[in-house]
């Protein structure tokens, strides 16, 4: 018996949707292996890990703070990927974000009025957007590779961060910790319930209603798609590459620029030496799980907030080092990407000597 | 144009042939689908000898080689390799046997020097400098100079086409199979390969040479195949023969019932191109040199030429994806528009189907209905309003297109790649024409499209002239182009001879033409 792939003469409508759902179940049996190997009882463990999170109200609000930022990043990668632009530093923008929309609590503590969270929230969006607009510059006028580039930027910023809260930034009433000042109430995003769960969830909500409509029913949302899958139809459509990749950098590098403020002004409170578990780089996985559909980005959000949880649950309760939600996230991602064959192709079975050969 | 379709070989003028067989390929049959690319075809070579194999595009002659060279599996024959019935599974059993090939496109790591790229094709185990000494070695005795430690990507098109034959020519082969060499070399590089072919020929190693430039192979060759539509048609010795009757006898001549309407009267010129150049933007680019051509209302003029000489170019530079320097060369209706972009030139209504049906035409993984909208997304067919997407217009669009075009399909509103190609073709072309423009560009209109599809896309492009569109055809099948074309031009090396009226030319002439020969006066690049 031999297995070939044989090309499906369109794509699987089916296909597209059981996609993630075969990846989740062999990311879990993966998981079950893992559990096993590591001497725990695979039940128990995939319990403490994917299902007791949801049973408390605490970390019901814990994973909506945490699908937040997931979600904002991955609906602004989704029009990246769409577009074979690959901003592989989501990270470094949610860090940049993040410094520029604290620079007015942290430089002007004083400044406290209702203006002051719209302008740290659009300050974070225009640093968002600067750190995702270098490596669109560098690609547009020098052609160099933007996975390079944004990837190495998310260390420039995590260095600045680094140094600013420990050098200039860091809070003179603070015992000399490397960290910035509190933020004033004014400068903070207010909870939506009696948890930490904060407005930002509210943003994540507008972006992918907003990127449905846009990558459905626009013209630029066609645009999109068009150029990411038949760059050379795309100019014949009259639309620019260029313009394109400008636009996806400035638009996921924003919308990460935002989640980081948000992460900052609402559940963090200042900054310190690390303000993200890797939701830049997460956010891919969420993307791609999600179908880089803005619905779909929605709920794979959660799912990978969910493992967040879960290796913070397993390390507490089974003493699993809280690596495991790295190689959970990562088990994903490798089955989405593997199961995206069959959307188009199909497995088939085939004896040996049967195939034909000449005619 | 008077010579039918000889169903067996003639053989015109052969001589004396020398040296001993080395190939026989016996009654070689290839079939794809329903085409016929080879049908019972047979070629002998012989040791020492520079063997010429021509035909148009879509003759067999690519078939044929990559059968030879173990790239395809032959449907029925045989090939005799010195003597022996022989299966050629791969490249690799071919090269075993001795026969080489050089490609016309290279397959060259740019990044690595010159011996690390022949050492990748080499069986592992040689010594790297002895592997330079040798290169040095035998491109000194060929003179194919050549400097082992230099990197490919500072090296011409020249250059790196004797890293090629020296690959070749150390693996010590006895036939080598050489796949229209000179289409990428300036004349100069052309003569010192010809001094090498020579060279190995009189060492006795056979050399199979596609070319579609006759005086080439009237140069260098000593015995000539000619293929058509998949068949051999004629052995003989080029040498012995004039360019005309090889080009008579590539082109062919089969005629098919279109209905040709009445020429209307002389109408207003509607696309115009005044002295359009560009410059080549790679090594496998040609570049257009001092283009005119007037096309007017109520005609078709039809651009003849091989590909790859320059086609692909001007018409990007007609249609707006690349833009001239000069707003002036490019003129369509009353309006200059060689620096507007394509959707512009498509307010002012022109229209454009590119060669390439996926990916640059279509691309493969929409819909029909958001196809549909690549090129009418601005052009006031209200398909979107207000930056918003009318799905159930483009949808009413696309069933418009598919009943009036005869667009077959196996369920409504498929994915472009779902289609057949020529099917596909029709979506293409329907699409512009449904817009009914006043000029229509197309390139390749019937490429890979089968006979019935074909016939109903040419009488469409005629219909579409008769109505008083200026339509333009660039193609390279010389049938269609008398069939349908009021005036022919000729593109050779990227620059075009005037436009003549169909009447007034021979097959033989456009040929010649093509093949960048013109005893005529008159010929390439003089202004209209």
């Amino acid at each position: 018996m031999r297995l070939e792939l044989e090309k499906r003469p369109e794509r699987s409508t089916l296909m597209a949707l059981l996609s993630p759902v075969i990846a989740i179940a062999l990311t879990l049996v993966t998981g079950a292996v893992l559990f096993a190997a590591l001497g725990q009882n695979p039940a128990v463990a995939l319990y403490m890990f994917f299902i007791d999170p949801l049973t408390a109200s605490w970390s019901l609000q814990e994973l909506v703070v945490k699908a937040t930022p997931l979600i904002l990043i991955g609906v602004g990668l989704a029009v990246c990927f769409l577009s074979n632009t690959w901003n592989i530093g989501a990270e470094g923008q949610f860090t940049a974000g993040a410094l520029a929309g604290s620079m007015l609590p942290i430089l002007l503590p004083g400044f406290e009025s209702f203006l002051t969270l719209p302008l740290m929230l659009l300050m974070g969006i225009a640093g968002g957007m600067l750190w995702g607009g270098i490596p669109a510059f560098l690609k547009v006028r020098f052609g160099t590779n933007e996975i390079l580039t944004s990837l190495m930027l998310v260390y420039i910023s995590q260095l600045l961060l680094d140094w600013l809260v420990r050098g200039p930034w860091r809070d003179p009433e603070g015992f000399n910790f490397p960290e910035s000042r509190v933020f004033s109430d004014a400068a903070t995003l207010p909870a939506l319930a009696d948890g930490r769960m904060h407005v930002g969830a509210i943003f994540a909500v507008i972006a992918v209603l907003a990127l449905s409509v846009v990558l459905l029913k626009t013209l630029k949302g066609f645009e999109i798609r068009v150029l990411g899958q038949a760059p050379r139809a795309g100019r014949f459509a009259g639309f620019s590459r260029n313009k394109i990749i400008v636009f996806a950098f400035l638009l996921s590098g924003g919308l990460a620029g935002l989640a980081g403020i948000s992460e900052v002004s609402g559940s963090v409170n200042q900054l310190t030496p690390v303000i993200s578990p890797g939701y830049g780089f997460t956010a891919i996985i969420v993307a791609f799980l999600g179908r880089l559909n803005p619905i779909g980005i929605f709920f794979s959000g959660f799912l990978l907030a969910l493992s967040y949880l879960g290796g913070e649950a397993a390390q507490v309760t089974l003493g699993i080092s809280d690596k495991t939600t790295r190689v959970f996230q990562g088990l994903l991602l490798f089955y989405v990407l593997a199961c995206d064959t069959l959307i188009l192709y199909r497995i088939r079975f085939t004896r040996p000597g049967v195939s034909a050969k000449g005619a | 144009m008077t010579v039918d379709d000889t169903t067996n070989p003639q053989h015109g003028v052969v001589g004396e042939r020398r040296g001993t067989v080395l190939l026989d390929a016996r009654g070689i049959t290839k079939r794809f689908g329903e085409i016929l690319a080879n049908d019972t075809v047979s070629l002998t070579l012989r040791a020492g000898e520079i063997h010429a194999l021509l035909g148009e595009n879509g003759a067999g002659k690519s078939t044929l080689v990559k059968i030879l060279y173990g790239a395809l599996d032959p449907n029925a024959g045989d090939l005799v390799w010195q003597g022996q019935t022989v299966t050629i599974a791969s490249p690799a059993e071919a090269r075993a046997l001795g026969i080489g090939m050089v490609f016309q496109h290279f397959s060259l790591f740019e990044a690595l020097t010159v011996a690390e790229n022949i050492a990748l094709a080499l069986p592992p185990g040689q010594s790297f400098r002895a592997l330079s000494e040798r290169i040095r070695q035998v491109s000194r005795d060929y003179g194919l100079t050549l400097d082992p430690s230099a990197i490919v990507a500072d090296l011409s098109v020249g250059v790196r086409q004797r890293i090629e034959i020296v690959r070749c020519l150390l693996q010590e082969p006895k036939l080598i199979i050489m796949d229209e060499p000179t289409s990428v070399l300036t004349p100069q590089e052309a003569d010192q390969l010809f001094v090498t072919l020579e060279r190995l020929a009189l060492e006795g190693c056979a050399i199979l040479y596609i070319s579609h430039r006759l005086e080439e192979v009237q140069r260098i060759c000593h015995h000539a195949t000619i293929m058509r539509h998949g068949k051999v048609v004629m052995e003989c010795d080029p040498t012995k023969e004039t360019a005309g009757s090889l080009a008579r006898l590539m082109v062919g001549s089969a005629v098919h019932d279109l209905k040709r309407g009445v020429v209307p009267r002389e109408g207003d010129v509607r696309l115009a191109l005044k002295d359009l150049s560009a410059e080549a933007e790679g090594p496998f680019s040609v570049a257009i040199e001092n283009i005119d051509l007037d096309v007017r209302a109520g005609e078709v003029v039809a651009i003849a030429g091989i590909a790859g000489n320059g086609q692909s170019e001007l018409f990007e530079l007609v249609s707006g994806e690349r833009l001239s320097s000069s707003a002036d060369a490019v003129t369509i209706g009353a309006v200059p528009m060689g620096r507007a972009g394509i959707t512009k030139r498509r307010r002012a209504g022109a229209a454009f189907v590119p060669e390439e049906r996926l990916g640059h035409g279509a691309v493969p993984g929409l819909k029909l209905s958001e196809n549909l909208l690549l090129t009418r997304h601005s052009t006031g067919d209200g398909l979107v309003q207000g930056g918003f997407l009318k799905r159930d217009r483009a949808g009413a669009l696309e069933q418009r297109i598919k009943t009036n075009f005869d667009v077959r399909m196996s369920h409504d509103d498929p994915e472009a790649r779902a289609l057949s190609g020529g099917n596909l073709q029709k979506f293409v072309i329907g699409r512009e024409l449904d817009r009914q423009p006043d000029v229509l560009v197309v390139n390749q209109p019937t490429w890979g499209v089968d006979a019935g599809a074909a016939a109903l896309i040419r009488q469409e492009l005629i219909d579409l002239s008769r109505n008083g569109a200026a339509v333009l055809v660039i193609s390279q099948d010389l049938d269609e182009i008398f069939e349908i074309a009021d005036r022919i031009a000729v593109i050779s090396r990227g620059k075009l001879s005037d436009a003549i009226p169909a009447q007034k030319l021979t097959r033989e002439r456009v040929g010649l033409l093509m093949a960048g020969l013109d005893e005529d006066s008159g010929g390439a690049g003089d202004a209209a």
